[in-house]
Formats: structure tokens, sequence, C-alpha cells
């Protein structure tokens, strides 16, 4: 699964003007091409144009002068409501229909297209379980009975259903809390991993663009072109006074924003159960040297805290309620810069990296993340 | 007044139930014509002031200022042009109706979250497809609150329609109750005429209910 999928997504000296607007324009002369199966981020402050670039690919908004193209072919040649049907789009609010069931509105476009019914049943399922909404639980509910969260991943498979070549997402994840979009950041990007959209992303957050591009498109007022580049690059060499500013002074932290858990070496943690004799749980966390505590995790390998090497001595049985909670727990996903505030803030200063399914996978230590700091530019794999 | 006369004289209703069953259907009759009609042209008018929204102003300045016309003077400014008819009837209850109808029906249009209707141009629906798919389903509940006032006036104006030879249970009301003297028929007619608006108001609630499931889901 691990092809592209996508296509060739370029504007050609695209410009808007309003009529009756300022002499400026809204957005001006812009050109640059994103490669299939990137996810370039466009980002400015308000009033740089990017929403109005965005729209300009599904011709929500059409361009005064110049051209947009997809695969070569321009937008303005094909009818609007066809072109829209083949690009996915996902907005802030999401704009679920409340009156359909999550499977329906999840098959809207599909049905435009003339699926055959069995054909858009199987597709509902396979785009529910990939966001990891059981089909069986969520397929019948309505938007309302959906949690926020819930309901941005039903928004962006449905932008997906029909398969599209180039999805387009404004601020998708604009108007969930900080933890969610973490986690629903990190889950797009895994998704994209296997499906390989070219993705239109606006955001007015440098971070977020940071962490979700392959290249980033930074506009500013009156929607001039600053800097189009890959993220390391932007912020290894910004090409003005304006990007250097717009991205920020602590360009060399946020350089941690591109690294990933998964680039550094993770340690193995000393694993404990509850009920499991003191003895060896003790002999284990000696045997291992490098570690003060020891991991208390549940049945299912869920973290549920550490434990003092004080409260395995003596006989008898590790004592679940003895574990200090609050080890902070990542994902492969989350950024370094991430993770080490995580970590920063907690009374261990370790990271608990889980898969999925909140597993224990390893552990991630301030030294290892210190270590990836001082590689030079470039040298931090971008995924 | 005559004082001797018993509150209610059951033997009359039951030697006149055909009567009374007449007049009842009299008046589901001209109701069901009124609302029916009505609600066809102030959907055809809802979606015009959709089209040209200069419309609005004017359309909701007529419909309101008649709005403001007493029934029973509106019966009366009909009879030099359609006389002592249904059609006169018909005329004015249609109006009625089609003063709530239309700001009903524009009030639930425009119930729809813009962000609903940004995603649905976005995914490539036709205007068409918008309005039938999407506006219209979910304006649907306020669309029926609307039916239900409509339905629920309706039914009271027709009585009304009697002092023009129409109206049903009012004829009842008015013809055999208060021209003759005779309570039981007041009764009668108002009470069935009470019950008809009632029945047919929770009759409305529950289809709204049956034809909309997702507005009463909420987040467990």
């Amino acid at each position: 699964m691990a092809g592209t999928s996508g296509a060739v997504v370029a504007f050609e000296h695209v410009t808007k003007r309003y009529p009756g607007g300022s002499d400026q324009a809204a957005v001006d002369d812009l050109s640059f091409t994103i490669p299939a199966g990137e996810i370039c981020v466009l980002v400015g402050p308000s009033g740089s144009g990017k929403t109005t670039t965005m729209k300009m690919v599904n011709r929500l908004i059409e361009p005064t002068s110049g051209r947009v193209t997809i695969d070569g072919t321009d937008v303005m040649s094909l009818p609007a409501v066809e072109l829209r049907r083949k690009i996915g789009y996902v907005i802030q609010q999401v704009g679920l229909f409340p009156h359909l069931t999550v499977a329906e509105n999840v098959a809207v476009v599909p049905r435009l297209l003339r699926w055959k019914p069995p054909r858009i049943r199987e597709r509902v399922e396979e785009l529910l379980d990939l966001v990891g909404l059981d089909p069986g639980t969520y397929r019948d509910r309505y938007p309302a009975e959906l949690s926020g969260g819930e309901r941005q991943r039903v928004g962006v498979v449905r932008a997906m259903a029909a398969d599209p070549a180039v999805m387009l997402m404004d601020e998708p994840f604009g108007a969930v809390d900080p933890i969610r979009r973490d986690r629903l950041q990190n889950e797009f990007l895994r998704l994209q991993a296997k499906v390989r959209k070219t993705i239109v992303f606006v955001t007015h957050d440098v971070d977020e663009a940071i962490k979700m591009a392959d290249r980033i498109a930074i506009l500013q007022k009156g929607g001039i072109l600053a800097q189009y580049d890959t993220p390391d690059a932007i912020l290894a060499r910004p090409a003005s006074e304006f990007v250097e500013r717009f991205v920020g002074a602590d360009r060399g932290l946020k350089r941690l924003s591109l690294g990933r858990v998964q680039d550094v070496p993770l340690a193995e943690p000393v694993i404990v159960q509850a009920g499991e004799p003191r003895a060896e749980a003790r002999e284990r966390l000696a045997q291992h040297g490098d570690l003060r505590y020891a991991l208390l995790v549940d049945e299912r390998h869920r973290a549920l805290g550490w434990i003092d090497p004080r409260d395995l001595q003596g006989d008898g049985t590790v004592d679940p309620t003895a574990a200090t909670p609050g080890a902070p727990t990542l994902e492969r996903e989350s950024t370094l810069r991430d993770a080490l505030s995580a970590m920063l803030s907690s009374s261990v200063q370790l990271g608990v990296v889980v898969d999925e399914r909140d597993a224990v996978i390893g552990l991630i230590s301030v030294d290892s993340i210190g270590e990836v700091l001082r590689a030079p530019v470039g040298a931090g794999s971008q995924s | 007044m005559p004082s001797d006369q018993p509150l209610i004289q059951f033997d009359w209703i039951v030697n006149n139930l055909g009567e009374i069953g007449r007049r009842l259907g009299e008046h589901i009759e001209m109701t069901v014509i009124a609302v029916v009609i009505g609600f066809v042209v102030s959907f055809g008018l809802a979606l015009l002031i959709r089209r040209y929204r200069g419309l609005s102003g004017p359309v909701l300045a007529v419909s309101g200022v008649l709005y403001t016309v007493p029934s029973l003077a509106l019966f009366a400014l009909l009879l030099p042009f359609t006389g002592l008819s249904l059609l006169s009837a018909e005329i004015a209850l249609v109006s009625y109706t089609v003063l709530i109808l239309v700001r009903n029906i524009l009030a639930g249009l425009e119930s729809v979250p813009p962000d609903v209707s940004e995603a649905a141009v976005g995914m490539g629906l036709t205007a068409s497809q918008r309005l039938w798919r999407i506006e219209l389903p979910i304006a649907l509940p306020v669309i029926v609150a609307g039916v239900r006032i409509a339905t629920v006036t309706t039914i009271g104006l027709v009585t009304v329609t009697s002092l023009i030879g129409q109206g049903g249970l009012g004829y009842l009301i008015v013809v055999v109750g208060i021209n003759q003297f005779f309570a039981t028929a007041i009764y009668v007619g108002a009470l069935l005429s009470v019950a008809l608006a009632v029945g047919a108001d929770l009759g409305l609630l529950r289809l709204q209910r049956a034809l909309t499931p997702w507005s009463q889901a909420r987040a467990e």
C-alpha cells in the first residue's frame, strides 16, 4: 500500500482579486508545485490568502488569472461539480450532515458517483476500520451521538470515501483540544503513510505546519508566497525576515518538531505486573542497572505507573497501589518536541512509548533526545 | 337562552350523529385543502425568496399585513368577488396558512448550519441535490412545526367560515347553536373542534419524530 495514489497539484501565476476590493490582491502571482503524494501545508497570518489559495483547487473560488492544474489538467476545464467529487474536502467544523448516519455521511460522494450499494457498504466498513471506529458500533449513529474527535475522524474518511487523488483540509484539527489534536494528527500521518494522497492543508499554527508538512508554503499579507520548502530547510534557512519572525525565535527548538519518537532508539523498560513476586521484580530491576524505576502495566500491557525500588523490598507480591501514576505516554508519531515537553513536566523524566492500542513498546529519555539535537541540519529523518 | 333547557341533550346527539359526522368530515376536508394548498404555495414562495433574495422583504411585508386583518373582515372583503362560497372560505384560509408557512419554511432552511452547506458544496452536490438531500431534510423539524401551527389555526378558523355559509363544525356552533339558542350543538361543535385540533397537532408531532429520528439523537 506504499504506492502513491496522489496527483501533482500546480499553481501557475495564480492571482485572485475580488471585484470592488482594495488594490491589494487576495492572492498575488502564486506559483508552486506540490509533488504527488505529499502534504503541502499553507500557513500564514490572517489575510495571507491561505484558504483562498486552497479553495481555488476545487473551484469554490476561481482565480482571476493564472491556472491551477491537477496532473496537468486545468481545474477550470472541468465542470465544478464533477471536479469537487474527485477532491476530498475537510473543514474545521467538519460539517457532517446531521440527518444522515455515519455510514450515510461517508457514502455521500460514492452515491453521487453511482457506485453499487455493496461496493459502497464495503468501502464504508473499510474506512471506519481505518480510523479505529468499529463499524458495528458507529455505522448507524448520528453525528449528534459522536464526540468531537469521532466527528473529525468521520469527516476525514468521508472526504476519502471515493479515493480522491487530492484532498483539501482547512484547519481540520482546529476545533479539538490540544491533546486530542495531537492524537488526530498522529493518526492522520499514519493514514497518509498508507494512502499517499496529495494533500493541501491550511493552518495558522506554525507548529502544526512543521509537524504535518512534507512541504510548507508560507504566505504573507496580500497572498504573496514568502517561502516554499521543506520544514527542515525553512527552519534552518528562513528566506526572509518575515519568515524568520513567523516561524519564531525558537527555531532551533522547533527543529525538534521534525524528529519523531520513532527516530530515537528506545530503551527497554523493566516491566512488572500486579500480583507478581516482589523478589523477581527486584532482581530484574537490579540486572538492568540503568533504570531506577520499574514500570507497572495491566494485563493488556498498558502503563499504570512507576514503581519505586523501595516498594519492591521484602516478600509478597507487587502492590499496584504503590505505583506513581502520570508517566507521560507518547506515540511513535509524536514529535520529539512534544516528547521532551511531556518528560520535563513529569516527575520521572522518562516517556513511555505506546502503540495504537496503548500497549507499552519502550521508553524514551531526555538524554536520547539530546543526542538527536546534536546531529547536523538535515540529518533528522522527515516522514 | 332558555334556562329550563338541560345543558346537553344526549338524545339530540344520538339522533343527529349522521349530521355531526358530516360536519366533522367537512371540517377536516376544508382544513386539509387549506393546509395542502397553503403548503404548496408557501413552498414555492420560499424557494423563490431563496433564489431572489430581494423578494424576501415585499413577500414577508405583504404576508405580515394580511395576517393582521381580522379573519371576519377578510371573509367580508371577499364576498363581493366570490360570494358565500367554499371558494371564499378557502381563499381566506389558504392566505392565513401561507403567512405562517412561508416564514417557517424560510426559517427551517436558514437553520441549516453554514458548515454543513459549505461541506455539501465542497463535496460536489448540485444546487438541487443540496436542497432535496441536505437542506430540506434538515429544515424538516422547523417546517413541520409550522405545519402544526397552520393546521391548528386553520381548524379554528374553519368554524368562523360558518358566517359565509360554510363552516364544518362551525355550522353546528353558529347556525344550530347560537342562532337557535341550542347549547348542546355549541358544546358538540366546540368540543369536536378542540379535539380535532389537539389530535392533528399530536399526529403531526409524531409524524415529524418518525421522519426525523436524528433530531432526537444525543451523545451518550
